[in-house]
């Protein structure tokens, strides 16, 4: 059998892993880099992914998409209020939206298989051979629309997914492949834009889910963006400037304001310094300051957790341990609220970035027969059900329910002769069917005309240990196997996958040495702006000697990059980087005594 | 219709030891989940599917020891149970004197609004409710030897069901009631609303 990766496809970072003498391992690219942001480009030269599309992303808004994941197996109505704040061009379409590049219409699973195909490439670099075969992990509140949406990138990637696994349990199957984790543990999962809480019991090697809950919507984009709201009006109010409608600022805000989140996680205290184009910004920003802003956020994760014990019929005092993973929990504040309602500190001992990766690299391996003490029982997180008359709803499976599991319901029809009968399956927790998720239109076709009422159809839900539904309709009478044609409400028809997974094909971005040439020269691109930036803003403080240096430099990398060496390329863009050296430190010694100047003058302020 | 309990090797019985079960459970999940029968034929991977299934179906149905009864009864009567079915239940005649009670309790909060006395006498009927809808469940499982009882003896078992049924048709509806209750003084939780199972 060919080799089974694990791949975590995240909202901010995506990795892939593998299970190398009974370890699993993430496997770094050639830079030995273990996270590949999930950002890509599209750019003059072809399509870029990873590190250099997130280093060209303020320059290139309008064309660089991240956070995709947020948006797959999503339909307008569910991102609306977010799309103002994205600078890509998202096409206002009810069931499947897609973002505009150019004049190309690209869909989230479209772009979430350009990161899928990046690490493809790594593993295949890597190991030296071809990889087709891949375990993808989901947040466990996903839907069922959002899981075939990741399942359809995988292939258009090219990868045939043979699991779809919850991203908490695979990182339960990280810390119990090392006996790191025992009894009822409590996987509290705060990532780059999703949340979720799972209870499971490991006992005797078996992992089993008891419950389960979440929000999609909710992580460290969020906290970014609410500082990003912070800051603007800290601008506005020090500067008289709305940068609110200016994308490329907008980015360059973000970016800061992620990094100094990130910061504020290990330091009490951090400046946030941007030299925008039209004037440099500093501000000092306290942990206190980041708290205030996050609580409401934090606040919103616990109702969530109580609701899973209650539905796992436990108390909080009956979980043994309780596990932080995603790059969200590094933050004081969160640690502190889990801590206060489980009652018991809570722990991240394998790397928070990386544990969901590597349960997901123990999953293939157990697909792969490699590992047989082992077995995961995970559940379903929302109920299943179909609308009936008055649009309530009569709910077939119930949330938490073990997986794989199936159900069977018997339809007739109401009209003498009919031979089709329409159903309208549901997800969600709501009486009403308006109110849940609509998952598909089942079309029963087929049935022989009989007088209404006498057609005795069974219908059979199946919910695979991907947590996917699969209908079966048959009617009994005659026996006969009725046609079922599904048509999903927020998904891709099979039709149309096919011809993505053709297109991608006819416009894949060339083999890998191509990409990676783009890549660096994308790279050599933002080291260029950078420091013609630098020049506009600082050169008066620069020695004419130093100067004509970084001119030198700046030119003949301009030369290389419009060749094809990539070695080269990358040679001289170090060379600028280091020509600008001693510029780069004037500026920030600058930004500092500016910052500090300011505090002065706010501190006269306050107290005047 | 399975017979879950079979499923198990078990006999019609109502008390099951849980430890033996679910150690009976993780032993089948290893037999037939899909994980473990990846790149055999189609038709293989299909029938673990559907066996898996049914294993997670049974267990389900068997650990918690009142779906068990309630699984027991449909299972005597030959029909399919479902899970969070939401039709209404209709009220038993023994609750008559609590329900005139509760209607007047509502109308005084209507009346009067939560804050005063009227939101108290709420809190407290919905209460005495919940004691009470606890209270049928301990009764229902505690006769569940009475049942094995029967089965050993082989007497008639008819009238115990009855019971079992009326039982369960009483909690069902104290758990309506007091859903309303809470629904009146606006602290229901919105996710407990299609779970009216229990």
């Amino acid at each position: 059998m060919s080799r089974i990766v694990g791949i975590d496809l995240g909202t901010t970072n995506s990795l892939v892993a593998y299970v190398e003498g009974g370890i699993p391992r993430v496997i770094p690219d050639a830079e030995g880099r273990t996270l590949l942001p999930s950002i890509v480009a599209w750019t003059p030269g072809g399509v870029v992914v990873g590190e250099a599309a997130r280093r060209q992303l303020a320059r290139n808004a309008a064309r660089t998409v991240y956070s995709v994941k947020r948006l797959m197996g999503r339909g307008y109505e569910d991102v609306k209020d977010e799309l103002a704040r994205l600078p890509f061009a998202v096409t206002p379409q009810a069931e499947v939206v897609s973002i505009r590049i150019g004049d190309r219409e690209v869909t989230p699973p479209e772009v979430s298989a350009h990161v899928l195909r990046a690490l493809k490439q790594r593993a295949e670099a890597h190991f030296g051979e071809p990889v087709e075969q891949a375990v993808i992990t989901v947040p466990a509140y996903f839907n069922d629309a959002q899981r075939q949406a990741t399942k359809d990138a995988g292939r258009i990637a090219g990868l045939e997914v043979l699991r779809i696994v919850n991203e908490p349990t695979a990182a339960s199957l990280a810390y119990g492949l090392q006996k790191m984790a025992q009894g009822v543990i409590a996987v509290y999962d705060l990532g780059g834009g999703t949340f979720d809480i799972s209870i499971l019991r490991v006992k005797d090697g078996v992992f089993e889910v008891l419950a389960t809950n979440g929000n999609t919507h909710l992580g460290g984009d969020d906290f970014d963006r609410a500082m990003v709201d912070w800051l603007l009006a800290d601008i506005q109010a020090r500067h008289g400037i709305d940068l609110s409608g200016d994308p490329e600022a907008m980015q360059e805000l973000r970016l800061g304001a992620e990094a100094a989140k990130c910061r504020l996680s290990f330091d009490q205290r951090t400046v946030l310094t941007i030299p925008f184009e039209r004037f440099a910004y500093h501000r000092d920003i306290t942990r206190g300051d980041l708290e205030a802003m996050a609580e409401p956020l934090v606040a919103a994760t616990l109702g969530p957790c109580r609701q899973a014990l209650t539905d796992a019929a436990l108390g909080a005092d009956q979980v043994d341990e309780v596990v932080l993973v995603g790059g969200s929990t590094r933050m004081p504040l969160v640690q502190r609220r889990v801590g206060e309602l489980f009652g018991r500190p809570a722990h991240s001992r394998l790397n928070p970035d990386e544990v969901v990766a590597l349960g997901a690299a123990v999953q293939a391996q157990i697909l792969a027969g490699g590992i047989t003490d082992m077995l995961l029982l995970d559940v379903t997180p929302l109920s299943l059900g179909i609308e009936t008359l008055g649009g309530i709803v009569s709910v077939l499976i119930p949330r938490n329910t073990t997986i794989p599991t199936l159900a069977k319901e018997y339809f007739t029809t109401s009209v003498d002769g009919q031979t089709a009968v329409d159903l309208h399956v549901l997800q969600g927790e709501r009486e009403l069917a308006k109110d849940n998720r609509s998952l598909a239109r089942f079309d029963l076709a087929g049935v022989d005309p009989m007088p209404a009422g006498m057609p005795k159809i069974e219908v059979t839900f199946l919910i695979d240990a991907n947590g996917i539904l699969q209908a079966q309709a048959r009617e009994l009478r005659t026996g006969k196997a009725a046609s079922i044609e599904v048509k999903p409400t927020y998904g891709l028809t099979e039709t149309q996958v096919e011809q993505m997974v053709e297109d991608s094909y006819t416009y894949a971005e060339a083999d890998v040495n191509a990409r990676l040439l783009i890549e660096t020269q994308t790279e050599a691109d933002t080291v260029i702006n950078h420091v013609e930036r630098a020049l506009r803003q600082a050169g008066g403080i620069a020695p004419a000697e130093e100067r004509a240096r970084i001119e030198a430099a700046m030119a003949l990398l301009r030369t290389t990059r419009a060749g094809t060496d990539r070695d080269q390329i990358r040679e001289r863009t170090i060379e600028l980087n280091q020509a600008t050296a001693p510029l780069a430190d004037r500026l920030m010694e600058a930004a500092i005594k500016d910052a500090v100047t300011s505090k002065r003058a706010d501190r006269l302020l306050e107290n005047s | 219709m399975t017979d879950y309990f079979t499923v198990f090797g078990l006999p019609r019985k109502l008390v099951v030891d849980a430890p033996t079960l679910q150690r009976r459970f993780y032993e089948l999940s290893r037999e037939h989940h899909p994980d473990f029968h990846h790149g055999v034929e189609a038709a293989r991977q299909a029938e673990a599917l559907a066996a898996s299934a049914l294993v997670n179906r049974a267990y389900r149905a068997l650990r918690d020891p009142l779906a068990r009864v309630e699984y027991l009864i449909a299972l005597e009567e030959g029909r399919e149970v479902r899970e969070g079915a939401t039709d209404k239940p209709k009220a038993p005649r023994e609750l008559l004197e609590e329900m005139l009670e509760v209607q007047e309790a509502l109308a005084e909060a209507k009346a009067e609004g939560l804050d005063g006395d009227a939101g108290t006498r709420l809190r407290e009927e919905r209460a005495r409710l919940e004691a009470r809808y606890a209270g049928e469940a301990d009764a229902i499982v505690g006769r569940a030897g009475d049942w094995d009882r029967l089965v050993d003896e082989g007497g008639d078992r008819k009238p115990l069901l009855e019971w079992f049924k009326q039982r369960l048709a009483t909690r069902a509806y104290l758990r309506t009631v007091i859903d309303d209750l809470s629904d009146a003084l606006g602290e229901r939780e919105e996710s407990h609303v299609s779970h009216r199972r229990h």
